[in-house]
């Protein structure tokens, strides 16, 4: 097992060390010094209200990449992560809006609404794929498109918008559909439904490993044909999967509307979906791994503001982003491979002592 | 070939080979010589390092110690490429032709630069073609060929690009015993034209059919070269395996009342309606195996999966113990007492990178001991691995093991270890010892026999004659998607088998197979 988690180790660390190289090598291209950029965006946490942000954006990215884990197990890419959370968030700001209810009720409602706006939005590509064989991927990127149409035209001033200063924004939720979160006075406050990300994230990880489920999920994901021997109606795992990979995607602009904006904005934030799946490659599928995913993707992301303060292009951790996903990918097929041969070689040594070569029989016909 | 000629350089010498990557086997110190013109038989277990063997003469994999030599030249191949330009060509097991290309394109591809793509490459085709025996146009595409063609082409590939060597990987495995007749009619005229065969194979009797001289390899290292004019199928068996030999003898247990499957009017279409079953009866009682027969591609694959649910049927009932089926999901056919050994294990059976224990689960994913509820349980699933493991001998140093990382004949029986467990009232065993070496092989009939005497029906698709014949109550031979013939295992013999299975053979008004006392051996 220490040899097991030895690897699983060691190719985020690997593809980190080499991500961070590629990035070393790029700033010095741009006539930065690299080790001065990484103190400077170290440095940065310590300020203001950048650790409670960076607290809070792991959460979000955490649900993104736990949306798309649930497909990458069975093979499915759910590009659509984008338009799903875009469609779960302003669903669930207008009906959280509506409602009338009870404090605690009331904003568990709207996760659940958002929830289902997010699978809802997945519904189709599902449908599609399995009546049609139309790839997710397709069906997915254009839906998002459609997502982010239908989102503008239901946030104008003749539909569910209304004019707040300068700010199209939903009919703000009540203060009982707001989650409370836990206010570091200066520092900033972190959002209450962090512990939603958290709570999400263990349950992957025990559907995952210890339910039906999670078993006939990661075996489509493996070999569809042994899934199909083995009685995974592919069909219905297709659907399914799909649709709560949508469901988890729905709640990723939950943490931001019922713990800071209210409402769905105008500069309701884009593009969480897309580094979701980044994450989710980063952190192998793997609950633990997608937390450090999310909070490395949060640092770079926050900390990357402090760069221009020393004359470097903040892009740079964008760079960083993609090389360390290129990496990872990378470096875990390597050491895929490597712990295929090593633990053949185990068996083969296992075996080899437990049954030594007998004497030759036969003769020899040089 | 004179014997003087024989004794001059050999074609490849492999001396004192050794492979310090223990996989599953490793080669130490293998010595193997093939001399020039000659068809040289490569014989060991599955797992016993001939593949190892082969991937260091193919260039695939580079040996830790020890020389190869080709025609007296030490050489070193870093890649099947190199392994090609000295003259050593591979046809594998499995085909790697594309359908929709033609013969020609199929060859040509990839070796472009020798012969160019045009006339002068079609010229070079057809000559090498009168040599492989390859009877078609070589505009023909490859979709439209045969089996026993489709080696041909293999063949041609390899030829054409060069080679003088040609390695066969279990050439035999995927032909009826007339295809291999004629295929060893071709190797035989080939080796008069001057070209060296190494022959892998499993199968004993064709090995001594053609074969100059037998190598045999075991655990790593040969054991011996012989004559095999001198030696019986038995005693080279004997030094693959290394013990006393298993045979796929006849036993009679008395067949059950009951029936147990029992499928009536089965049709199958392809979505252009094409027609791949039709209409097809067929019954097994408990206690009783039933064969089905015939050349691979005539429908035994879509029998299995259809009656698996794997495939929906268009017409006709699939009944269990009277149950109807037919409209049911694999599971809960699976659910229902089915036990499905797929004919492709790492296809079909197993979760190559997963543990041995989540094998376990999987077809058994909603039952005790390795479910309750919507939960796994996983201590359930272990202790029935660990079962599995101790059972049916496999031989592997734990559970935690990868699929992967087992030898092929050990996978197998995992799987038959699998679909044996949570008493199935029967058990669809597809090619149940292909590729499974003897001893995994006898283990294998051993545990079908004894379930079947515990009142398991069987149904058994099987490309190995012998083990059809051996195993079954009764047979069915298929062809064209239709039950064609019966034949009574305990009078039949392969050759009338074989020829009922490409439409020759011939049949009385019930459609049983008419045997030839004379014949009968």
């Amino acid at each position: 097992m220490t040899a097991k988690l030895r690897s699983s180790l060691l190719a985020p660390a690997l593809a980190i060390a080499f991500s961070a190289l590629l990035c070393a090598i790029a700033l010095l291209a741009s006539g930065a010094n690299p080790a001065e950029a990484l103190g400077v965006m170290i440095g940065h946490v310590g300020k203001g209200q950048v650790a409670v942000d960076i607290v809070n954006s792991t959460a979000i990215y955490m649900l993104a990449a736990l949306a798309a884990a649930i497909g990458f197990q069975m093979n499915l890419l759910n590009i659509g992560i984008e338009g799903q959370y875009r469609i779960g968030a302003l669903v669930a700001a207008i009906v959280g809006s509506a409602l009338v209810l009870p404090p605690v009720l009331h904003w568990l409602v709207i996760l659940v609404v958002a929830s289902l706006a997010g699978a809802l939005w997945a519904l189709l590509p599902a449908i599609l794929k399995v009546t049609r064989g139309v790839h997710e991927v397709l069906s997915t990127i254009m839906l998002n498109a459609v997502a982010f149409g239908l989102a503008a035209y239901l946030i104008r001033r003749d539909m569910f918008g209304i004019l707040i200063g300068n700010n199209v924004s939903t009919e703000p939720i009540p203060e009982s559909g707001r989650v409370q979160g836990i206010d570091f006075g200066d520092r900033g406050t972190v959002f209450g439904l962090v512990f939603l990300a958290v709570a999400v994230a263990a349950v992957y990880g025990v559907v995952m490993q210890r339910t039906r489920f999670g078993f006939e999920l990661k075996a489509s994901g493996e070999s569809p044909t042994a899934a199909a021997a083995g009685g995974v109606n592919a069909k219905k795992m297709i659907v399914v999967s799909l649709l709560v990979s949508g469901g988890v995607a729905g709640l990723v602009g939950m943490p931001e509307i019922l713990g800071r904006d209210h409402a769905y904005t105008l500069n309701f934030a884009a593009g969480y979906g897309f580094a979701g799946l980044g994450i989710a490659l980063l952190g192998r599928n793997h609950p633990v791994g997608i937390a450090f995913g999310s909070l490395l993707w949060a640092f770079l992301e926050k900390a990357k503001v402090a760069l221009d303060n020393v004359g470097v292009p903040r892009e740079i951790a964008t760079i960083m982003q993609g090389s360390i996903v290129l990496s990872v990918v990378v470096a875990y097929e390597i050491v895929k491979r490597m712990d295929l041969a090593a633990e053949q070689r185990r068996v083969g040594r296992a075996l080899g002592t437990a049954e030594p070569v007998e004497a030759e029989v036969g003769g020899d016909r040089k | 070939m004179t014997d003087t000629e024989r004794d001059q350089t050999p074609a490849v010498a492999l001396t004192g080979i050794t492979k310090r990557f223990p996989g599953v086997v490793a080669n130490s110190d293998v010595h193997l010589t093939v001399h020039a013109g000659e068809v040289h038989a490569l014989c060991g277990e599955n797992g016993a390092g001939k593949s190892t063997l082969m991937k260091i003469l193919y260039g695939m994999q580079a040996p830790d110690e020890g020389t190869i030599e080709v025609a007296g030249e030490p050489v070193r191949f870093r890649s099947p490429a190199e392994a090609i330009r000295a003259g050593i060509g591979m046809v594998h097991q499995h085909f790697m032709l594309a359908d929709n290309l033609t013969v020609l394109e199929n060859v040509v591809l990839g070796a472009e630069g020798l012969h160019g793509i045009g006339k002068r490459a079609k010229a070079r085709v057809r000559e090498l073609a009168v040599a492989t025996g390859l009877d078609v146009d070589p505009d023909t595409l490859v979709e439209r060929l045969g089996v026993a063609d489709r080696q041909r082409v293999e063949i041609l590939k390899v030829l054409y690009r060069g080679a003088r060597i040609v390695i066969l990987d279990e050439p035999t495995a995927v032909l009826v015993p007339q295809e291999v007749d004629e295929l060893f009619d071709t190797l035989r005229s080939m080796r008069a034209d001057g070209y060296t065969f190494l022959f892998i194979s499993h199968k004993l009797d064709e090995v001594r059919a053609i074969a100059d001289t037998v190598t045999v390899i075991r655990r790593g290292t040969t054991v011996g070269t012989v004559d095999p004019r001198t030696v019986s199928s038995r005693q080279l068996a004997e030094m693959m395996v290394g013990s006393e030999l298993p045979s796929p003898e006849h036993r009679h247990t008395p067949v059950g009342d009951d029936e147990v499957l029992r499928v009536e009017g089965l049709t199958l279409r392809t979505q252009d309606d094409r027609t791949l079953l039709d209409s097809l009866d067929l019954v097994v009682r408990s206690g009783e195996v039933v064969g089905i027969a015939g050349v691979e591609g005539n429908g035994q694959t879509e029998l299995v999966e259809t009656i698996m649910g794997m495939r929906r049927a268009a017409e006709g009932r699939v009944l269990l113990a009277g149950k109807d089926l037919t409209r049911a999901g694999t599971l809960a056919r699976r659910e229902a007492g089915i036990g499905y050994i797929p004919e492709d294990r790492t296809r079909h059976g197993l979760l190559l990178t997963q543990p041995l224990w989540a094998n376990r689960i999987l077809g058994h994913q909603t039952r005790r001991p390795t479910a309750r509820g919507i939960m796994l349980d996983v201590a359930g699933a272990r202790q029935d691995t660990q079962r599995i493991v101790e059972e049916f001998d496999v031989r592997t140093p734990g559970i935690e093991v990868t699929a992967a990382s087992l030898s092929g004949g050990n996978q197998q029986k995992l799987v038959v270890g699998r679909e044996l467990s949570g008493d199935p009232v029967l058990l669809i065993a597809s090619h149940p010892t292909r590729g499974v070496d003897v001893g995994a092989q006898a283990a294998i009939w051993d545990q079908i026999r004894a379930a079947r005497a515990r009142g398991l029906a069987v149904l058994l698709v099987s490309a190995d004659l012998d083990e059809l014949i051996g195993l079954s109550d009764s047979i069915k031979v298929m062809l064209r998607g239709r039950f064609v013939g019966d034949a009574d295992p305990t009078s039949v013999t392969c050759e009338d088998l074989g020829a009922a299975m490409t439409g020759a053979g011939s049949t009385d008004a019930e459609g049983h197979l008419l045997v030839d006392e004379g014949e009968t051996q």
